[in-house]
């Protein structure tokens, strides 16, 4: 079993990093792993992508050229890797900053209000853990306690007191 | 019978191969009779340029590296910060530190890396027969500058004492001469002292030697000591230019 | 094994570098390869380390020069034109006989070209950049993992055989994360460092490091003493993957990043019933000429892909020399082939060669 992920969206909305607490939580269960962020001039205009691979096999390229989940947090993100998307897998978009849903019908959709949910838990930043805990729950790719693993991992120290708020987060995209 | 000159233990005995009446052969024997004095021979690193002293490696008795065009103020770094115990210093030309080498001049006197540089200004490139160097004065007739060297097309003459002074890991710049027996004193003087604020651990030091190159200036030995009193110490003035007052 | 890690290509470069024993590092900042200074400015402080980022990559070079002359383990890093710059050390580290490692995150070219991944600097790497009969040890990691391995094992070469030696990676690699896993303690070969300069101390003859030699027999012995040494490194160091070589209809020569692709494409074209086998040179120089001679009579065709308008493709037709066509399939300017494309020139020299 591989699955292949892209996250894409602005620079800031935590891109990289969720796609890294993926990984890590990945590697924590003894898969094997890649990511690849986007550098160069594809960051123009802001925006960010990473690429990440958990598969139980040995990951060949690291870089994808299809994908079985995609999770979109702006609208040119899902105009740009919408197409990606092999049939059957999957499409998460925060349905609050991309209001016009896919196209595709040929894959699962999930249209989660992740920040406007994370507004509501008065934080901003939970909106990519939101994103991540729907494709969890609709894929099972990692565990709910390898996830909350890899955030103490991969998190400096000085936000670990925030790990309790962004499980709860992290719940509620996987109740959405 | 009481010796009362001999050849430095510092220096090799070995011929050297300048030109007759060039001045590097009085500067090296300075370097090394300083080197004696303080007696750092075992603990001495030297780096030798491009230009007539690539070689030099050959003279001197302490261990030696060989650098590229310019680039020994950075081979010096590279061996300072691997032996900070060691004395290190590097020998260069005009070209060599005041043209190809002028970004390692600068930023290795600008970091304060605690080497020691003696440059050698003639004002001409020796080693590739006689072309313009950042230091050929005004006027000066040069194979490269067959009409003299005109400042709207070449430009202007380089003070590297003044220059190097202004930046902040300089701590000893001092410009000398060796045109006479009281100016080649002087010159061991500074030499010594440059040595002394590296061992001390006060940062870059520097000495200009303002020398002769009889050969490529088409003068006798004689008249080119001359011609550096006349042409060369007015332009370039002799003196220190930082750190006089170094406590070592 | 220690604890698994997720980390950046670049940041294993530099923690290797640290557990083999490097302590002095000289750069100049340049993308895509910066991390592997951060990491460093990071780390030296508490081991005591030393770190200078230099006025720029020539001076940077010089200073890996005066370290290694010195007796020190030390490394650079650096992007394609920041290598350029630095051909000039190399050459004279080589004429030296200087040991240093040196990494090439190669961007795409030429001229200030772009940031994205490339492998266009492999005839520069291999063929030796600078003037002057030379050669470096050059390294082509694939994976995380390997990077740390190689970058360790860079050092024991360089000081083995008082070569330089490269790490050339690309930009994918560089940015990337992966699993790795490092030994808790490296076996770092002690070497014979007397010519070093480290003062005499009034022990000894003096050292001398120099690459000059006016007389022409003199540094015809040193061009001769060079080429006996590569000889030999030629015989001992070469590092080959092959894989499903054995009774393939087409294999394929890639390194780096792109061997990943193509491994990826093997599985693809294996579905479709033409067995495509890969070798992949994890030494650039000396490059695994045996190892393409060995099978230059197995497949119908040999295919190379490259990041590039063909480079490596050439080394590849002098090893399999002439026994079977050589085809290329390269992409430039940051491209990254798709599996497809390759899929698709795999198909078209199956077909072709039926």
């Amino acid at each position: 079993m591989q699955h292949e992920i892209i996250i894409a969206g602005f620079g800031g909305q935590g891109i990289l990093s969720a796609g890294r607490l993926l990984a890590y939580a990945g590697m924590l269960e003894n898969k094997n792993v890649s990511w690849l962020p986007s550098y160069g001039p594809e960051m123009r205009g802001g925006t960010a992508n990473c690429h990440v691979i958990i598969s139980d096999e040995a990951v060949g390229s690291p870089i994808l050229n299809s994908c079985t989940s995609l999770i979109v947090m702006n609208g040119p993100s899902l105009e740009k890797f919408e197409n990606m998307v092999v049939p059957g897998g999957i499409i998460i978009t925060d349905k609050s900053l991309v209001p016009e849903g896919p196209q595709r019908k040929d894959v699962d959709v999930f249209e989660v209000p992740a920040t406007q949910m994370a507004s509501d838990m008065g934080n901003l930043t939970f909106a990519n853990i939101i994103l991540l805990g729907k494709l969890v729950a609709a894929t099972g790719m990692v565990s709910v306690e390898s996830f909350e693993t890899a955030l103490y991992k991969v998190l400096p120290e000085k936000y670990h007191h925030l790990i309790p708020n962004e499980m709860e987060a992290f719940r509620k995209g996987m109740e959405y | 019978m009481a010796i009362v000159f001999q050849r430095p233990h510092a220096l090799k005995e070995k011929p050297l191969h300048y030109c007759p009446g060039c001045t590097h052969g009085i500067v090296h024997r300075l370097v090394a009779e300083v080197i004696d004095e303080l007696g750092i021979e075992g603990i001495t690193i030297g780096v030798s340029p491009v230009g007539c002293a690539y070689n030099n490696y050959e003279y001197f008795e302490c261990d030696m590296v060989q650098a590229a065009h310019g680039r020994a103020p950075a081979v010096a770094t590279g061996i300072k910060r691997v032996h900070p115990d060691k004395v290190v210093f590097t020998y260069q030309g005009d070209g060599d530190l005041a043209a190809i080498g002028t970004a390692e001049i600068i930023h290795a006197a600008n970091r304060g890396e605690k080497i020691t540089t003696i440059f050698i200004n003639n004002a001409i490139y020796g080693m590739t027969s006689g072309q313009m160097a950042p230091t050929t004065l005004e006027g000066q007739v040069t194979t490269t500058t067959p009409f003299g060297r005109k400042p709207e097309l070449h430009g202007y003459p380089v003070r590297v004492c003044e220059m190097i002074s202004t930046l902040g890991g300089a701590v000893f710049v001092e410009r000398v001469s060796v045109c006479d027996i009281k100016n080649i004193n002087n010159t061991k003087r500074a030499i010594k002292k440059a040595f002394q604020v590296q061992m001390a651990g006060k940062g870059f030091s520097l000495v200009e030697v303002l020398s002769t190159c009889p050969t490529n200036w088409g003068l006798d030995p004689v008249e080119a000591l001359q011609w550096l009193k006349d042409n060369m110490e007015p332009f370039y003035r002799l003196g220190n230019f930082k750190g006089k007052d170094l406590e070592v | 094994m220690g604890e698994k890690l997720l980390m950046k290509g670049n940041e294993v470069i530099a923690e290797a570098a640290i557990r083999a024993g490097c302590r002095y590092y000289f750069g100049y900042p340049i993308t895509p390869q910066t991390e592997i200074m951060h990491y460093i400015a990071k780390k030296f402080p508490s081991i005591g380390g030393t770190f200078i980022q230099a006025e720029s990559e020539v001076a940077a070079i010089n200073m890996v020069y005066g370290a290694a002359a010195a007796g020190a383990r030390v490394m650079t890093s650096s992007s394609s034109p920041g290598i350029s710059l630095k051909q000039e050390g190399l050459s004279y580290i080589a004429g030296a006989e200087l040991p240093a490692v040196i990494v090439n995150i190669v961007r795409c070219g030429p001229g200030l070209g772009g940031i994205l991944p490339s492998q266009g600097d492999y005839f520069q790497a291999v063929k030796g950049g600078g003037h002057g009969d030379y050669k470096m040890v050059v390294l082509a990691p694939s994976s995380i993992q390997e990077l740390y391995e190689l970058t360790v094992e860079a050092f024991n070469i360089a000081d083995r055989y008082r070569i330089a030696v490269m790490i050339m990676g690309d930009g994918t690699l560089g940015q990337m994360m992966e699993t790795v896993e490092f030994r808790d303690r490296e076996e770092i070969e002690e070497a014979d460092k007397s010519w070093a300069v480290t003062g005499t101390r009034m022990e000894r003859e003096h050292n001398v490091i120099t690459s000059i030699y006016i007389d022409p027999e003199v540094l015809e012995d040193l061009n001769n003493r060079l080429q006996a040494k590569y000889r030999i490194i030629e015989q001992r160091e070469v590092r080959v993957e092959t894989y499903n070589c054995d009774g393939a209809d087409i294999i394929v020569s890639a390194f780096g990043t792109v061997a990943r692709i193509v491994k990826n494409v093997i599985r693809m074209a294996e579905k479709e019933g033409i067995r495509v086998g890969l070798i992949r040179p994890i030494t650039l120089w000396p490059f695994p000429t045996e190892t393409f001679r060995k099978y230059a009579e197995v497949p119908a065709a040999f295919l190379s892909v490259e990041l590039n308008a063909g480079q490596m493709v050439e080394d590849v037709r002098l090893a399999v020399n002439g026994k079977r066509e050589v085809y290329f399939y390269g992409r430039t300017g940051g491209m990254i082939p798709t599996q497809k494309e390759i899929l698709d020139k795999i198909r078209e020299i199956y077909k072709n060669s039926r």
